[in-house]
């Protein structure tokens, strides 16, 4: 993985997936190594996320590295109209690695192959997102303890959730058992349950959340957003059939966990987070290690 | 009968395109930016066609296209036909073939892709060549024939 770009989740493959979750649980063990001993990283955040960012960031000063950068555009030279283009062209020759969050899509796999440096992308728009897809598959493998035939439910936007995809593109390595809940207009868009078929992987449909969920192993909550809806009575009514309530576990395998890739809005109801099945929060301390093994590797200090 | 109309105006040396989807022409002579040739070219639409309804035919004097060149053109007319004409008559027939990767030519469907925001060549993988579904290889959005648009 020295030296390469990690812009989506299908640019690594699944021996190198494992890699990266063993390199994390190292990380897990002991978190502060300074193995990049000074160097620079830019982190670029074209558009604001608080807990991408200091995720990154926090994996970067425990490895020993430096950071510059922005976590805004309207702090950049893009209120000046400098294009991309520009701004990678530039930034590459002040960094040894660069960390881009962009709202447009493609545009980190265009970073990539315009910088000299590897780029690893923290979101371009609603295309990939790869270092959540990765932490998620760490944090099903610690609860877990395996990633092979899981039954994996998936509940809310699964049309506009880009995490879900990646997910879904990543867990089929490992012969996932796949359920989708959703709203008629949020349901799994058809190319991807074409590829399940095309690879022989099981999925079954549903709009009912309150059917049962004792056979799960991940229930992985997303939030429906207003914005993809273009009658807003059909949103309000939406947003509270796709609500996890603590009753709704009750029949649960102990070992099942609930995941999200946060921010969260309603969708998992605040009686949740003090259950066993609660993962949500670990998840995001997963993202540091995973993030730190993601960078070690690409820097080629592990 | 049509063939005999077509030998009245052939060409001595050149290459005939047939069976272009008539509201595809102008696509084709932009893909295949016909406007910088100085030869002779002749364009003929709307011809009757049993395939197409309406088809349209572009014959070009002294112009003979690569296979690479040509295949850009399968995106608009997947069932063109060319004949390659030596001394008046047809020595070699060809049919288009969608290539795997598309360069430039389509334009990504999707508008927030970077390259319809910044000055970018587009870059396809195509996934079906059949159903004609276009993969950009930046957003990995699909483009499909509906709404397929061209660079001019």
């Amino acid at each position: 993985m020295k030296n390469r770009s990690l812009v989506s989740i299908t640019d690594f493959s699944k021996a190198e997936y494992l890699k990266i979750l063993e390199i994390a649980s190292e990380f897990e063990k002991n978190s502060y190594q300074n193995l990049l001993n000074g160097k620079v990283v830019a982190t670029l955040f074209f558009e604001p996320s608080t807990r991408t960012r200091l995720s990154f960031e926090s994996a970067i000063n425990r490895l020993g590295g430096k950071v510059i950068g922005f976590s805004d555009a309207n702090t950049s030279s893009v209120t000046k109209g400098e294009t991309l283009y520009d701004t990678i062209k530039v930034v590459c020759n002040y960094a040894e690695l660069i960390v881009m969050r962009h709202p447009l899509e493609g545009s980190a796999r265009y970073a990539s192959e315009l910088s000299k440096v590897p780029v690893i992308n923290a979101g371009d728009g609603a295309n990939q997102h790869p270092t959540q897809t990765l932490l998620d598959l760490y944090s099903i493998k610690k609860t877990q303890g395996k990633l092979e035939n899981l039954n994996i439910y998936m509940v809310g936007d699964l049309k506009y959730g880009r995490t879900v995809h990646s997910l879904l593109m990543a867990l089929s390595e490992f012969k996932a058992n796949f359920i989708f809940i959703s709203p008629d207009e949020l349901k799994m868009p058809n190319e991807y349950k074409m590829y399940l078929n095309k690879i022989g992987l099981k999925y079954q449909e549903s709009k009912d959340i309150n059917e049962s969920l004792n056979t799960a192993d991940i229930v992985y909550m997303t939030r429906v957003q207003k914005e993809r809806f273009s009658d807003p009575i059909e949103y309000e009514r939406t947003k509270n059939a796709y609500v996890l309530k603590n009753e709704m576990l009750a029949g649960c395998k102990k070992t099942m966990r609930v995941l999200h890739p946060l921010p969260r809005v309603n969708e998992i109801d605040k009686d949740v987070d003090t259950s066993n099945f609660a993962y949500y929060f670990e998840q995001t301390e997963n993202g540091v290690y995973i993030r730190q093994a993601i960078i070690a590797l690409i820097m080629g200090c592990k | 009968m049509k063939d005999n109309k077509l030998e009245v105006s052939a060409i001595k040396d050149g290459t005939v395109i047939d069976h272009i989807p008539a509201e595809n022409l102008f696509k084709v002579i932009n893909i295949l930016r016909l406007e910088q040739i100085k030869e002779t070219i002749t364009f003929g639409t709307n011809f009757q066609s049993e395939k197409l309804g309406k088809k349209a035919i572009i014959k070009l004097a002294n112009v003979f296209f690569k296979d690479s060149d040509i295949n850009r053109i399968a995106l608009v007319a997947p069932a063109a036909k060319l004949n390659i004409i030596k001394d008046y008559k047809v020595v070699e027939k060809k049919v288009v073939e969608v290539p795997d990767e598309i360069q430039g030519i389509v334009k990504c469907v999707n508008p927030k892709c970077i390259t319809n925001n910044e000055r970018i060549i587009t870059k396809f993988t195509v996934v079906d060549r059949i159903k004609i579904q276009l993969r950009c290889h930046y957003c990995e959005k699909i483009t499909d024939p509906e709404h397929l648009d061209t660079f001019r």
